[in-house]
């Protein structure tokens, strides 16, 4: 199991260490820094082992954040671990800084102590640890048994995620879907590889312990529904969708979905990732990108690009990006465009086009002359691909929510009582096309 | 002013400060000076000085001056264990607290310091703890047995804790089960043998609905737990999947790796007809997807396990191809890895697009990944032959660019392409030529010499090539070194009349200007054989060479295996077993898959299952010679064979050939040193020896129809030492023919074909009788059955010891060699029996000293069954006399090669104790025929 967990700053300096086993000294803590901080090259491997022990890290910003031990531990869990970690503090204090970490340093022994014993993972839920790690500290005679129990029955007990006795005047929920198209294509137009990576965010605002039931138009479920009425499945077919691969927040009942498809759960309070899933196929592409490179002799290439928008023309995409590659001997660069602004940037190699918004079946063109440094250089530029960043008000998988019903029979509200919302946006992942 | 003078003077008066903050009467002052002190101690600054002042700040009722006071505790206990002990009363009345987190937060600390005083004071509030009300002590005091454990391990077998813990498994609380898993797991790690988790099909039961319930870490510990179970049959395992397998849907990708595991583990005990078994492979392919949309440091942790995954199952993920593509923003060691997969699963399906990807690679920044992008494209080639033409025209592509370290490892593979394909892709070597001098790495260098001494003919200046490397010869690494010198020679074989200068000037640079003995002996070696015999020389260097095979870097089958019921552990991230990189003996236990012991399959007889360890005197393999690339004059000289020098005839087998002849010119050169005598048999040039001229009567028995004793089936090739590839197998003598029965089982990954066996010369003349024939490739996995008959017609040397039988065997991966003894029963032909006077006149006529004396005891038989048994394996029974009430049995017996063995068993009733003489012209079979009487009779 984890051995030790140390985090440092970018110069290597300790911040926390903590250590949880006998194997592990002081002087892992240096091996460490030494080795992997302040190894010249960059980082080759996030598992390094040095002296027959493992460090496994990860970095935020430019905090590092490292895992040691001497046996064979599980390295999912490790990594899982550190990633939680991050989130439990940043739900702390925010973002995680230098500063933050040394301000609330107390507090992050404290957690430490309570999510990892002996280097075996506890409960590390937020909420449940709010409710007894504090950053005033509880005095222990100011709690009522009953509090102490509740607390101990809920971080231990088997709906850990949420404590009991919620109370909102208003019952309120909201959905968000939130989806990442990304693409390869080749210059020529032709697919290469696109999915859709997705994450259903749900924000609640529900009393007591709600039991929550989603739907969405999978294509299993629509189909299994649809059996008796041939009619239906074929109106509601077209627009279910094929999901390649799901994964659930702990909340959700697994073996009910394994069996039933069905996605229930009793959600944690406030905001949470309900689920993430993939889809490869019939992606709406909002964007295509057309490329056209001319090498015009030894010191001079044109480019043309045009972008068309894929989607209903009332809907405005946002936020519109495009990024071509110049090659590293660039002296010049002359870009005309119709729309947007675009700026040739000498450090990053590139020209960059901004689109502040974009209806739906459009186009716009720019076009750019790049002027070059003669070079002995024997290598070809190797020509990166063009890279685009949007943002558009619809799911490109085609998911749509169904439904999310909510049960609290001890409680006297209903369904009906609750207001919700959803909402679906669109952004771009790695969304490339070859040039 | 020195540093150290520098920290010590401001931490003096540091320390003084803080000693009065601590004795403070203020609360909040107290509080913020234990955070100073906790503080320096992360900067690693010593403040072990003040253990009293802050000890003294443990009797508060503030929870978090509390938690602050017990880290540094645990920091600094085992400096001052003296001290420590001030601590124990807090410690012991804080287990008794009304407030659950208090008692558990007592235990857990408790546990960490590891100070003998305190952890005697432990066992009591623990044993409390373990039964607590409150479920949060008992998950705490779960653990905490676990690092008793660490720190005395006798303690807590004394005190019966582990029995508690057992308890705990079957506890209401999930996060209780899971932590007691947990704990039992790490306690059973270090006690191998014991039988802690006592895993059956009741607290499997309890395990999995526990891990409905637990948290994440939860499941993850109990999904480890049950990957160490062994169902008792593929009904139990496949009923266990399938309450796993909705784990795979899980957020947490460790809980999902760990599931992975479980599946992947059980499958290996369901049958492939099953439709579940493909139920199950279809489901696994999305979840391990998924996994590469995780973060980087687990999509390197999932890579590393899909690379396992896809070599023990390809068929999981073969037409996932595309999510294995780069992407450009991957960090590299995602890049690499994905690198290694794709080429894993190209197929001549997908190889086009497979092709266009790993060009566009080529042409990225860092270096390692163009490299072996390069390579990828090599490797290709050779497994699809379809794209063969492509990539090599895509190197060619590459080639061009000039671009130094892309042209070099082009190289390298385009020579493995040459020995794929030979006479094909010739007609590039012009342009290989061209980047001659660019080349400055070994590999590269030795890559192109080769392919010169290869194409020599075909090379018109190859000489003036080779001789401008061998202007550097002393500078070259070794195995440019070796490679130029048999690239000259081979050219000197081919061209030998411009050359010869050009051979006399390496063959004198290696052997007497070098002082590394691999080079100089490889440099003799050819100087004899060419200085001996130019024919013969031709035969040996420019010899057919083995094929090489598809898939490279494979890892090995018994490693493979041991490694997926790791998977998700650091073990498999690193590819290698936990003793590799774990310390001690925890968690060093090899692990294997489990057996398939269907409950309704029954293809296997137990017989016919790999048999535990066979004993070692049968397992004398000789070791392969792995280099495929290499010359097939990197042999070693001495395999470790104990015997004379393997020397068959067979044609492929012309490395072996090379050792029998090349130690013949050898002895005969005058400036070689001479082995050891021993080492080289006498008869070794003319088999037909004296001394040995009444064994090599050849003829083969025909008699009665008799079935004598078959001896179960042993490894006598185990798939580790071949590739995958292993052979069991027995000698049974049927009416008078011999056959050899083998079985081959191919435990590789990929399909073997083209098998052919040899025998070495023996002492009995056995040979096949017919080629090896296996109808089908046989497919991984597969298992066949095949009965070889032999003759006792083959060429005949005397082997030590006499009944031994080295064997090779060919199959379109490499050639093998194992050797063997085959029971002497075998030989025993159906008409050996002796008339009575000629037995009684060959009786006397054989000198005593011949006679040699056996015990055979524990044998319950009379004298009958003796003699009737015997006879079944045609040894018989002359006369019989009783003999002051023992009985006296005559028996003669007669080899194939016609030596007569003449026996008197004696025996005694009641006694199972026999006594055996035997005489024989040739007295070194008597031990033989004493081991096969030993077989018969006790079998």
């Amino acid at each position: 199991m984890i051995g030790g967990l140390f985090i440092y700053n970018h110069k290597g300096e300790v911040l926390i260490s903590r250590v949880y086993r006998d194997d592990i000294g002081r002087n892992a803590v240096d091996a460490f820094r030494v080795n992997v901080i302040h190894a010249r090259q960059q980082v080759r491997s996030p598992v390094t082992n040095i002296a027959r022990t493992s460090f496994f890290h990860v970095k935020r910003s430019n905090i590092w954040l490292a895992a040691v031990t001497k046996q064979n531990v599980n390295a999912a869990m490790v990594f899982e671990f550190l990633y939680k970690m991050c989130d439990v503090m940043a739900a702390y204090f925010g973002k995680i800084s230098e500063e933050n970490i040394k301000n609330n340093f107390v507090l992050i022994y404290e957690l430490l102590d309570e999510i990892l014993d002996f280097g075996y993972p506890q409960n590390s839920e937020t909420g449940a640890l709010k409710t007894f790690i504090t950053q005033q500290g509880i005095k222990s005679q100011h709690q009522t048994k009953e509090e102490q129990s509740q607390i101990t029955s809920q971080v231990t007990g088997q709906i850990g995620w949420r404590r009991e006795g919620i109370k909102y005047r208003r019952n309120e929920l909201f959905l968000d879907v939130l989806e990442s198209v990304n693409l390869l294509m080749s210059p020529q137009g032709q697919v290469l590889s696109a999915h859709v990576s997705g994450r259903v965010v749900m924000k609640s605002y529900l009393s007591g312990m709600p039991e929550c039931k989603f739907g969405m138009n999978d294509k299993i479920v629509i189909e299994k529904q649809g059996k008796g009425t041939a009619d239906e499945t074929s109106k509601s077919g077209k627009q279910s969708i094929a999901i390649d691969d799901c994964t659930f927040h702990q909340c959700v009942r697994l073996s009910k979905f394994d069996s039933e498809r069905s996605i229930s759960f009793i959600p944690p309070d406030e905001e949470f990732e309900l689920m993430r899933y993939r889809t490869t196929k019939d992606i709406i592409l909002p964007f295509r990108v057309i490329p056209l490179v001319r090498e015009v002799g030894r010191t001079k290439l044109e480019v043309k690009v045009v972008i068309k928008s894929n989607f209903k023309p009332s809907l405005l995409a946002q936020k519109i990006e495009v990024r071509i590659p110049t090659p590293l001997n660039t002296s010049g660069v002359q870009v005309i465009c119709m729309k947007g602004k675009a700026k040739y940037k000498a450090s990053e190699n590139a020209i960059v086009w901004k689109i502040k918004r974009m209806a739906g079946m459009k186009e716009s063109q720019i076009s750019a002359e790049i002027e070059l440094l003669p070079t002995n250089d024997k290598k070809k530029w190797a020509r990166p691909p063009i890279s685009m960043n949007f943002e558009v008000p619809l799911a490109p998988s085609g998911l749509k929510v169904r439904y999310l019903k909510v049960f609290e029979p001890k409680l006297n509200y209903s369904d009906h009582d609750v207001i919700k919302w959803a909402r679906y946006i669109g952004r771009s992942g790695i969304y490339e096309t070859r040039c | 002013m020195t540093d150290s003078k520098y920290f010590t003077t401001t931490k003096k008066g540091e320390i003084f400060e803080l000693k009065a903050e601590l004795n403070s009467d203020k609360k909040e002052k107290k509080k913020e000076a234990v955070k100073k002190v906790i503080a320096s101690m992360t900067v690693g600054k010593d403040v072990s000085a003040l253990f009293p002042d802050v000890v003294n700040c443990m009797q508060t009722d503030n929870l978090e001056l509390k938690k602050l006071v017990y880290l540094y505790l645990m920091n600094y206990a085992k400096s001052q264990p003296d001290m420590a002990i001030m601590a124990v009363n807090t410690f012991v009345k804080d287990c008794e607290d009304p407030n659950p987190l208090i008692r558990a937060l007592a235990v857990r600390t408790m546990g960490c310091i590891r100070v003998d005083k305190i952890t005697e004071y432990l066992c009591e509030p623990l044993r409390k703890c373990l039964k607590d009300e409150d479920p949060y002590v008992r998950k705490t005091a779960a653990v905490c047995v676990a690092k008793l454990h660490d720190i005395n391990a006798q303690l807590v077998e004394d005190q019966g804790f582990l029995d508690t813990l057992k308890d705990l498994i079957s506890d209401s609380n999930p996060m209780v089960v899971a932590n007691a898993v947990a704990a039992l797991s790490e306690i059973a790690e270090s006690h191998p043998s014991s039988n802690l988790l006592d895993l059956n099909p009741q607290s499997i039961n309890k395990l999995l609905t526990a891990l409905n319930e637990c948290t994440e870490w939860g499941q993850i510990f109990i999904l480890d737990c049950l990957a160490n179970y062994t169902p008792k049959d593929d009904r139990e395992a496949q009923s266990i999947c399938e309450r796993v397998t909705p784990r795979l849907s899980h957020a947490n990708s460790a809980v999902v790796l760990s599931a992975v595991k479980v599946l992947m583990k059980f499958m290996e005990m369901l049958s492939k007809d099953l439709d579940y078994y493909g139920t199950l492979l279809k489901k696994l392919a999305p979840p391990l997807v998924t996994l590469l949309s995780a973060e980087p440091e687990l999509q390197y942790v999932a890579l590393r396990n899909i690379n396992l995954i896809v070599q023990k199952r390809p068929e999981v993920l073969k037409h996932e191809m595309k999510v294995f593509f780069v992407k450009y923003n991957d960090p590299i060691y995602v890049k690499l890895e994905k690198l290694d997969i794709m080429i894993r699963l190209a197929s001549q399906a997908n190889i086009a697009q497979v092709l266009a990807e790993l060009k566009e690679y080529a042409t990225e920044v860092d270096v390692d990944f163009v490299r072996k992008a390069v390579r990828a494209i090599g490797r290709c080639a050779i497994k699809v032959e379809q794209s063969a033409e492509r990539c090599v025209s895509t190197l060619l592509d590459l080639i061009q660019t000039k671009v130094n370290y892309v042209v070099q490892e082009a190289i390298v593979v385009i020579k493995d392409i040459f020995r794929k394909y030979p006479n094909k892709y010739e007609s590039v070597i012009a342009t290989l030529c061209e980047n001659l001098d660019s080349l400055d790495e070994p590999e590269a260098r030795a890559a192109m010499i080769w392919i010169v001494g290869e194409y020599a003919e075909r090379i018109d200046n190859a000489d003036e090539l080779l001789e401008s490397f061998l202007e550097g010869f002393h500078d070259e690494s070794t195995q440019v070194q070796l490679q130029l010198l048999t690239a000259i020679v081979k050219l000197f074989l081919k061209k030998p009349t411009e050359t010869q200068e050009l051979v006399q000037q390496v063959l004198s640079l290696a052997t007497q200007d070098s002082d590394n003995p691999d080079l100089r002996d490889r440099g003799y070696i050819y100087w004899r054989l060419l200085s001996t015999d130019p024919v013969a020389a031709k035969e040996v260097v420019l010899a057919e060479k083995p094929l090489i095979s598809e898939e490279t870097d494979l890892i090995e089958p018994t490693l493979l295996d041991e490694l997926i019921c790791y998977i998700g552990t650091l073990a498999s991230v690193y590819h290698k077993p936990p003793s590799a990189f774990v310390e001690g003996g925890r968690g060093v236990v090899h692990k294997s898959l489990p057996p398939r012991t269907a409950s309704s399959e029954s293809t296997e007889s137990p017989e016919t299952a790999p048999a535990g360890a066979p004993p070692g005197e049968q397992l004398d393999t000789i070791p392969t010679q792995g280099d495929l690339l290499g010359d097939l004059l990197n042999l070693d000289l001495g395999p470790p064979v104990s015997g004379p020098p393997l020397a068959t005839s067979a044609v492929q087998m012309g490395a072996v050939d090379l050792l029998g002849g090349g130690l013949d010119s050898l002895i005969g050169a005058p400036s070689f040193v001479a082995p050891p005598a021993a080492a080289v048999p006498a008869n070794l040039g003319a088999p037909m020896g004296s001394g040995l001229s009444d064994l090599f009567d050849l003829t083969s028995g025909v008699g009665t129809l008799s079935g004598s004793y078959v001896a179960p089936k042993a490894v006598w090739l185990p798939a580790m030492k071949a590739k995958g590839l292993e052979i069991s197998g027995t000698f049974t003598r049927q009416a008078g023919s011999i056959s050899m029965d083998l079985q081959l089982t191919n435990k590789a990954l990929q399909v073997m074909t083209d098998f052919a066996i040899q025998f070495n010369r023996n002492s009995f003349g056995l040979a096949p009788a017919a080629p090896l024939q296996v109808h089908a490739p046989l497919s991984p996995t597969q298992t066949v059955e095949i009965s070889l008959p032999l003759s006792t017609a083959g060429s005949v040397m005397k082997t030590e010891p006499l009944n031994s039988l080295q064997v090779a065997v060919k199959n379109n991966i490499d050639v093998f060699y194992f050797s063997t003894l085959y029971p002497l029963h075998i030989l025993f032909v159906e008409d050996g029996k002796m008339d009575r006077q000629v037995f009684l006149a060959t009786w006397k006529d054989i000198p005593n000293e011949n006679e040699a004396q056996f015990q055979i005891r524990d044998c319950p038989l009379n004298a009958e069954a003796v003699s009737s048994r015997l006879q079944s394996s045609s040894i018989f029974t002359v006369a019989r006399r009783n003999v002051e009430g023992q009985d006296m049995l005559y028996q003669s017996l007669k080899l194939t090669n016609g030596i007569w063995v003449l026996a008197e068993l004696r025996i005694q009733p009641g006694n199972p104790s026999f006594t055996l003489s035997l005489k024989c012209r040739a007295p070194e079979v008597s031990q033989h025929v004493y081991q096969a009487y030993e077989t018969i009779l006790k079998n």
